[in-house]
């Protein structure tokens, strides 16, 4: 965009706004425009020459400049046509209106009725600019507004530095365990929250999913010092090897070929019939076990063999327990 | 010089905006100071980018002719009620929700847009204060690369191809879509449309597009048929409401994550010797014998047959596979 337009986008907003409010501090306007008050200064200085067609006496923007320069104060006169800022694009509508319904789906019975309130005036304001957003429809999962809140509140600790205790679920162990972790981060990725941290238990950085965490307590103990401890890089995905995992061959059918999209597949080979051939890392061999349960005679564990034995000893076991 | 030119859109607007007939070109050239200064040339190519530049700003520049028996030379105006932002009269709790709606994207182009909308709002007189309301807000991320020109092409209602791989197709297919709307599920955006290879209604899963989305007609050549309920179209997204219960065994001691969704059963011989009697509810019955086969012998299911029998084909397939190898 180059910088005319864009502040002659600023000016028609910020003329109106001005105006509404009769006079308005610089530092305020700056940063309900989100820009540095030189900016809105020099903006300023732009309606110094604009006015009615002609220009002449009277007819000019009237920008109270002492005000301006000596209480750092902005008060804008004789531009009455235009009192009302320019309409919302459809971009900017459908962009406000779809992050209002994400807003209605996570919330409570007593905030709903004023979101609903909020997107009825604001569609109708809208008008055409609004048509987009019946062609955007966001599904929330179940669990969004605990996850929603443990978020605020995990992200209050990495501000404050605060140690948390969590009790976090780790599906491959099946077991919920109480830990002490320094939080670093909390990051969106793959459609997850995580909270990146140190771990006490672990002694390592680990990094928990938020809606695995059945419980966290922000303590009053500052979090220890590590040297060297950076937030993770997710640009590369969540799975990141640490070399320690094991190196596991499986031949999928058609049927299972889900398999590579879901796990970190180091390479794969397409076999006759539609069927797949991976070589992927997994960290916990319990994983693998719980996949090939899962995957029966569709998925065939090729490497390593000592755990395809142990696999079928698993499923013997539990074919017993139903006599 | 941005100044200057900042200068010179603005007046060229507000002689539009507060003139009440067309005002042509030869006017224009009188009131606006620097086209008043420019040659013949320079003006017109001046005029012609200013214009488009307010346009892409959302001004909306009308094209008419002063006298309806003289069409030889046309004039422009901006029509006051489609340039100005109708009233809106929010209240505290309203203008916070509003606010923070504006926090929600954590797509960088989206989260922008909002931003611009709510400056506008402020324009408008609307004060948002955050703390008016207590709420816990969600946030909607967008990082599949595919996300940014299927949003433009459903805006635009511009025909797409893109490369596709479904998950049980060894390469990617071409495939032609009329873009519906977009759709975020369970983290995970996908696009809405007719496809016109199929000649059908089809969702696609963002993530497993390959490539580059490419534009494949027009803006505007297809209309969304009338009646056509994003929710529905896309219902078998949503996982199945967790209405259904199973009665299961499990060890003491395992199975914690099967006991999130559990409770102890009730009736006849609540803990049978060594087992935990739990009723479980559950949406799909395949992803619960998933889940269930996860705990190997640590559980078991009792009812009913169509996830007790699903358990058990597997978990024979695998054991027979022992049959087999030794």
């Amino acid at each position: 965009m180059s910088g005319a337009r864009e502040q002659v986008s600023r000016l028609l907003a910020l003329v109106p706004y001005i105006q509404a409010r009769s006079e308005v501090s610089l530092e305020q306007a700056a940063t309900d425009f989100g820009v540095r008050p030189e900016q809105i200064a020099k903006d300023l200085n732009v309606l110094w020459f604009c006015g009615l067609p002609g220009l002449g006496m009277g007819d000019l923007i009237d920008v109270d400049m002492e005000a301006l320069e000596g209480e750092g104060v902005i008060r804008v006169s004789n531009a009455d046509y235009l009192s009302r800022p320019l309409r919302l694009d459809s971009s900017e509508a459908s962009a406000l209106i779809v992050a209002l319904r994400a807003l209605r789906e996570g919330s409570d019975d007593d905030v709903r009725p004023i979101v609903d309130r909020t997107l009825r005036k604001l569609e109708a304001a809208a008008g055409d600019g609004a048509a987009l957003a019946a062609q955007v429809e966001i599904r929330l999962p179940e669990q969004q507004s605990r996850v929603d809140e443990l978020r605020e509140r995990l992200t209050g600790a990495v501000t404050a530095k605060r140690q948390v205790k969590l009790d976090y679920y780790v599906p491959t162990r099946d077991e919920s365990t109480a830990r002490v972790v320094d939080p670093l981060r909390v990051v969106s990725a793959d459609g997850n929250t995580y909270l990146d941290a140190y771990c006490h238990l672990a002694e390592d950085q680990r990094l928990f999913r938020l809606d695995r965490i059945s419980s966290a307590q922000v303590l009053d103990s500052p979090v220890d010092r590590h040297a060297g401890l950076q937030p993770r890089d997710l640009a590369a995905g969540i799975f990141q090897p640490s070399g320690e995992e094991l190196l596991v061959t499986l031949r999928l059918d058609r049927s299972a070929r889900w398999v590579a999209e879901y796990y970190p597949v180091e390479r794969s080979r397409d076999e006759r019939g539609g069927g797949l051939t991976v070589w992927l890392r997994i960290g916990d061999p319990a994983l693998l076990t719980r996949l090939m349960l899962r995957l029966g005679a569709s998925a065939e564990l090729l490497e390593p063999a000592g755990l395809a034995e142990e696999v079928r000893t698993v499923a013997r076991q539990a074919l017993r327990n139903y006599g | 010089m941005t100044a200057r030119k900042s200068e010179r859109l603005l007046n060229l607007l507000i002689t539009l905006l507060v003139s009440r007939t067309y005002v042509t070109k030869e006017r224009l050239r009188t009131v606006v100071e620097a086209y008043r200064e420019a040659g013949d040339e320079a003006f017109e190519k001046m005029f012609e980018r200013d214009k488009e530049e307010l346009r892409s700003l959302g001004v909306p520049i009308e094209v008419g002719f002063l006298d309806r028996a003289f069409e030889d030379e046309p004039g422009y105006r901006i029509e006051r009620s489609a340039f100005e932002l109708p009233d809106i009269d929010l209240t505290p709790e309203e203008a916070a929700v509003i606010g923070l709606a504006a926090r929600v994207w954590q797509h960088a182009g989206l989260a922008a847009a909002t931003s611009d909308a709510l400056v506008k709002l402020k324009a408008a007189g609307v004060s948002v204060d955050r703390a008016a309301l207590s709420v816990v807000q969600p946030q909607l991320s967008a990082e599949e690369p595919a996300f940014d020109p299927l949003w433009h092409a459903t805006r635009t209602r511009t025909p797409v191809t893109f490369g596709y791989r479904t998950s049980s197709a060894t390469r990617a297919a071409t495939r032609h879509l009329q873009p519906w709307g977009v759709v975020s599920s369970r983290g995970r955006w996908y696009v809405v449309g007719h496809d016109t290879d199929r000649g059908a209604p089809r969702v696609f899963r963002l993530s497993r597009v390959q490539g580059d989305v490419l534009l494949d007609g027009p803006a505007g050549s297809f209309e969304v048929p009338a009646g056509t309920v994003l929710r529905e179209v896309t219902r078998s997204l949503a996982p199945p409401p967790a209405d259904r219960t199973a009665e299961v065994l499990a060890r003491p001691g395992t199975a914690h994550g099967l006991r999130r969704h559990a409770q102890p059963a009730t009736g006849p011989d609540p803990r049978p010797a060594g087992w935990d009697r739990l009723s479980v509810t559950y949406g799909a019955g395949d992803a619960f014998a998933d889940e269930v086969l996860g705990y190997g012998a640590d559980v078991v299911v009792l009812a009913p047959d169509e996830v007790r029998d699903s358990v058990l084909r597997r978990l024979r397939e695998v054991a027979g596979a022992q049959e087999a190898a030794s």
